[in-house]
């Protein structure tokens, strides 16, 4: 008998909608998973009374004649970004310790409004800040891919999705939500060997979202292969009235779209994002994908952004500089831990909070962020990112006159070990040198696997489209996928 | 230019003053929730999930705070921006749930502008002066502290958190406590003809920042200090009074003026420090990431011309055409209730000047006999209309028709049906008023000797004397002439 727990959201979908199986045989076979798998620390929540609820909608529909909704017997995991009615909501951080939303984040809302159930909350970096899910206050994931040196060294799953990855890639759950501010969706994706895809800034409501950088933070999907992905941010994506950088746009049929005939399309190969210090194999991958792009009809162009190397700094500046702010509203006083020392006014009480219930990296960026916006210091950083980041929008915008999508690598690694670079934040935010581009443009982009690396470890490449132009990027996706032929899946160890 | 100077014991100086109103948007909704704005709701029953700083909550500009900004922008004469943005000014505080309020630091909604002020109603145009405005932005209000419901806690209610305010900035071009007063009431009038705020300083809908500076005539501006949150306008003048004569008396101790934020105490009459430069916030101000830039198109701005009222400067100048004199066009312009009460009277065709005259003499000293407003005046405009119609026609004198306003204004009743009811019909039966002046003459017969014999102003004494005798009802003007006539009939010869 087929696992159920390996077919993937349009093989569940598919198979509850034919009467293969029953969307509670589904459930439950993901909740024995997810049960199996606390050596991942990949949920921070179980939610199996929500999977079982939603699968057994679906069946009672379905024996009622009814049409099924897309998602309908899909249970899928839920970064714990988004905020859940009823449901524990932390953002990994102890600050939010206890914290209970009464309100449902839209995305969410959309995704059961689509029939989806919910596995559970994904343990995440605090915040969405990190790239190695090292900075949860409840312990980091750990990725279920093992280097094929006999060691034994626990790997980061990527970051900050780190719980989705791990989840999905570990066939936790078929699907789960992540949230991508300059990275968060492709790099853990890259480094477990799964797809996921950051739609352009403004497709997906950031209602209910808990915010890190305003400007940046996109929802998106993270799942098994394209299709699955497309069929996600179906659900996901629309305009939302509560958000106001929500673009008023239908959602188009992404998965009926789908085709990885490239004929006629234009691939433009960034020379920019040839980085010093980059693994042979990364280079290897990038030009097997190039040769993959061609097969599938692409022509292929060279391109220039030239602004690229300036995007790390000013994205490093910008995203600080946003979450200072949204950060200050986690102050004792409504939600959330409070300290209240014997004795303490008012700025005891925040300072004792604050200090207790955020992470070193948190607290990092609050200060990064705090600093470039001081009086003072605006202009020369903050001022100065902001035109940065206008001219990397235009390098793009100048790149679109040659070429349809861009491909590159997701990132200039494998995954690293746990440990390998928490000590030097600087090496942990160059893991972001090839998706923060694109988020500081807002442009749509995803990885897809593409092989192992000599140590076994999956490899990711990007492509990054056009605004509002996930289909180019899901096709190029598609293309990718079917040529590469990706099967590897780590082997269950935990 | 104003001529007040404070003189202090090295000469004269000048005062010079700008003022920061905050005045509350009149809306149904928050700037950027849906959550309701009425006053004197119970605590915390007016905020929504946004404006409780709720994690992953996000801000939606309410279009109507939006355009109520715009209109007040249009009244003022100011340019208004199609394009401007909202930034975040951050700082800790308990009742600023989200720790930063959003407000338009580098790109306000209205621009410059300007407001005409008068220092003398009487003499409105001879005494004009125009004061500039320098922006308008809107931004959110914080919520309230509650310090007394609790021992050792500090409450805090939200019900204003998330409120709209429109800042509106004057220039420093303002140099009396009497000028600033005007300006404050000018721009309160403004406000309340727009519907943009309903000017309500008891109830914290209008509150102003004093900055307050002194310099010798002709110096450069002086170190200027900001007095917070002054809710009246007669604080607002002790205010400017109280800071230039403090400032003085440091400069010419030799001191020097720290620019600091000051608090007013209205039951000391003084300003008091409350925080100075050093501890000022440094408040990080920067682009709220939440919010698009506000981009206005040609149609929203013509709807938001079309909807002006005709505003204070306009009416008193129509007023003064119709040849109702400048100061009662004045008195009847400065409050948009009595211009509208006005309007509908002169809509009801009374001859305007003497519609002005009765309205600003009669009926505003019958209201403040009653302490009533006009909004709830015992008369309406077309029971004005007809009292001041059959003054018109001869039916009633001035003092008949005091009486008739008297009875109005008891029974609610018409004036024609007063007058009917009570026989407070004016006569101008001149036989009748002959024979009573011939009665009057011959029971004072030595007074006519003496008016006769030159005392001209007996002539009043015999119309009080005929009047009296006639009940008040008889014509004035019939009188007049019959008197004249049988008084001077001897005188003649």
């Amino acid at each position: 008998m087929t696992d159920l727990t390996d077919i993937g959201i349009a093989g569940i979908r598919d198979g509850v909608r034919d009467g293969s199986f029953k969307a509670r045989e589904v459930a439950d076979a993901f909740i024995v998973k997810v049960s199996q798998a606390k050596a991942l620390n990949a949920f921070l929540v179980e939610t199996p009374e929500h999977a079982i609820a939603a699968a057994t909608a679906a069946d009672t529909a379905r024996e009622a004649g009814e049409t099924l909704k897309p998602l309908a017997g899909v249970p899928i995991g839920m970064k714990d970004l988004f905020c859940t009615k009823g449901v524990t909501t932390t953002a990994a951080s102890h600050i939010l310790e206890g914290f209970t939303p009464t309100y449902e984040s839209t995305v969410s809302q959309n995704l059961w409004d689509a029939g989806a159930g919910m596995l559970g909350k994904l343990n995440m970096d605090q915040f969405a800040m990190g790239s190695s899910n090292e900075t949860s206050a409840f312990g980091n994931v750990i990725s279920p891919w093992k280097r094929n040196d006999g060691g034994n060294a626990s790997l980061a799953p990527g970051g900050s999705s780190g719980g989705s990855s791990s989840a999905v890639a570990a066939r936790l759950c078929p699907g789960a939500t992540g949230t991508d501010t300059g990275g968060s969706i492709r790099q853990p994706a890259a480094f477990t060997g799964i797809s996921g895809i950051k739609p352009t800034y403004g497709r997906c409501s950031r209602w209910g979202t808990i915010a890190f950088a305003s400007s940046l933070d996109q929802a998106g999907p993270m799942a098994r292969d394209v299709r699955d992905c497309a069929i996600l941010l179906e659900a996901m994506a629309g305009f939302d009235a509560k958000d106001g950088t929500s673009l008023q746009l239908d959602v188009p049929k992404w998965e009926a779209g789908l085709s990885g005939n490239l004929n006629g399309l234009r691939v433009g190969i960034p020379k920019e994002y040839r980085v010093d210090g980059m693994p042979e194999e990364i280079e290897s991958l990038w030009q097997q994908g190039i040769a993959w792009m061609k097969d599938a009809g692409a022509t292929i162009v060279e391109v220039s952004l030239p602004h690229t190397k300036y995007a790390l700094p000013a994205y490093y500046i910008i995203a600080p500089a946003e979450a200072s702010s949204n950060l200050a509203r986690y102050d004792g006083v409504r939600y959330g831990i409070r300290d209240l020392p014997t004795g303490a006014g008012l700025q005891d009480m925040y300072a004792a909070t604050r200090a207790d219930g955020f992470g070193p990296e948190v607290k990092r960026r609050i200060m990064i962020g705090t600093y470039v916006l001081s009086a003072g210091f605006y202009d020369a950083y903050y001022t100065q990112a902001q035109k940065v980041r206008t001219l990397i929008a235009r390098d793009f915008e100048r790149a679109w006159e040659m070429c349809d999508v861009l491909l590159t690598p997701t990132a200039p690694s494998a995954a690293f070990a746990l440990g390998e670079k928490s000590a030097d934040p600087i090496a942990m935010y160059l893991n972001d040198v090839f998706t923060v581009p694109s988020s500081l443009a807002g442009l749509p982009a995803m990885s897809v696997p593409g092989g192992l690396d000599k140590q076994g470890l999956p490899l990711g490449l990007q492509i990054i489209g056009k605004p509002l132009d996930e289909q180019g990027v899901l096709n190029a996706g598609l293309a990718i996928e079917q040529r590469a032929g990706f099967t590897a899946r780590p082997e269950a160890w935990w | 230019m104003s001529d007040y100077r404070i003189q202090g014991d090295t000469g004269e100086w000048e005062v010079v003053v700008g003022l920061e109103v905050h005045a509350q948007v009149t809306s149904n909704a928050k700037l950027f929730s849906g959550a309701a704005t009425a006053f004197g709701a119970e605590p915390n029953t007016q905020v929504s999930l946004v404006d409780a700083a709720m994690p992953g909550m996000l801000p939606v500009p309410n279009r109507e705070c939006i355009r109520q900004a715009v209109r007040t922008g249009m009244a003022i004469e100011a340019q208004i921006n199609k394009w401007s943005r909202f930034d975040r000014k951050n700082y800790f505080y308990a009742d600023l749930p989200q720790g930063y309020q959003i407000s338009q630091l580098y790109h306000p909604i209205v621009g410059e502008g300007a407001i005409d002020i008068s220092l003398d109603e009487k003499n409105p145009d001879a005494t004009g002066k125009r004061i500039g405005v320098e922006r308008i932005h809107v931004e959110q209000d914080a919520g309230k502290l509650m310090h007394d419901q609790h021992p050792t806690q500090s409450y805090v209610d939200l019900n204003r958190s998330g409120v709209a305010l429109m800042e509106i900035v004057s220039k420093p071009d303002l140099a009396s406590p009497a000028e600033t007063g005007a300006y404050l009431r000018k721009l309160r009038s403004i406000l309340r003809y727009v519907g943009s705020c309903d000017g309500n300083m008891e109830e914290g809908s209008m509150r102003a920042d004093v900055n307050v500076s002194v310099r010798k005539p002709g110096d450069e501006l002086g170190t200027r200090t900001e007095t917070k949150n002054v809710n009246s306008v007669r604080f607002v003048m002790a205010v400017v009074e109280q800071e230039a004569k403090r400032q003085v008396e440091v400069l010419e101790a030799g001191g020097k003026i720290q620019q600091e934020t000051r608090l007013y105490d209205p039951d000391r009459n003084e300003t008091r420090s409350m925080r100075s430069k050093e501890d000022a916030h440094d408040y990080r101000y920067f682009p709220d990431p939440d919010l698009l830039p506000l981009v206005l198109d040609d149609a929203f701005l013509a709807e938001c011309r079309a909807s002006l009222p005709e505003l204070p400067d306009a009416k008193r100048a129509r007023y003064e055409a119709l040849g109702i004199a400048p100061y009662q066009a004045t008195v009847l312009t400065a409050e948009v209730e009595a211009a509208r009460w006005f309007d509908a009277l002169l809509g009801a065709g009374v001859k305007p000047a003497a519609a002005a005259n009765w309205t600003t003499s009669e009926l505003f000293g019958a209201l403040n006999r009653t302490g009533r407003d006009i909004e709830n005046s015992p008369v309406s405009p077309a029971q004005a209309a007809e009292l001041l119609g059959l003054i018109a026609d001869g039916t009633l004198s001035g003092s008949l028709a005091k009486q008739v306003f008297e009875v109005m204004l008891e029974t609610g009743d018409g004036a024609a049906k007063v007058v009917e009811d009570r026989g407070l019909k004016q006569t101008s039966d001149t036989g009748a008023i002959e024979a009573v002046i011939a009665e009057v003459m011959a029971a004072n017969a030595d007074k006519v000797a003496d008016y006769r014999g030159g005392k001209d102003k007996l002539f009043g004494f015999f119309v009080g004397q005929t009047m009296k005798a006639m009940g008040g009802k008889a014509n004035p003007a019939v009188v007049n002439e019959v008197l004249k006539g049988a008084l001077g009939e001897s005188v003649a010869s």
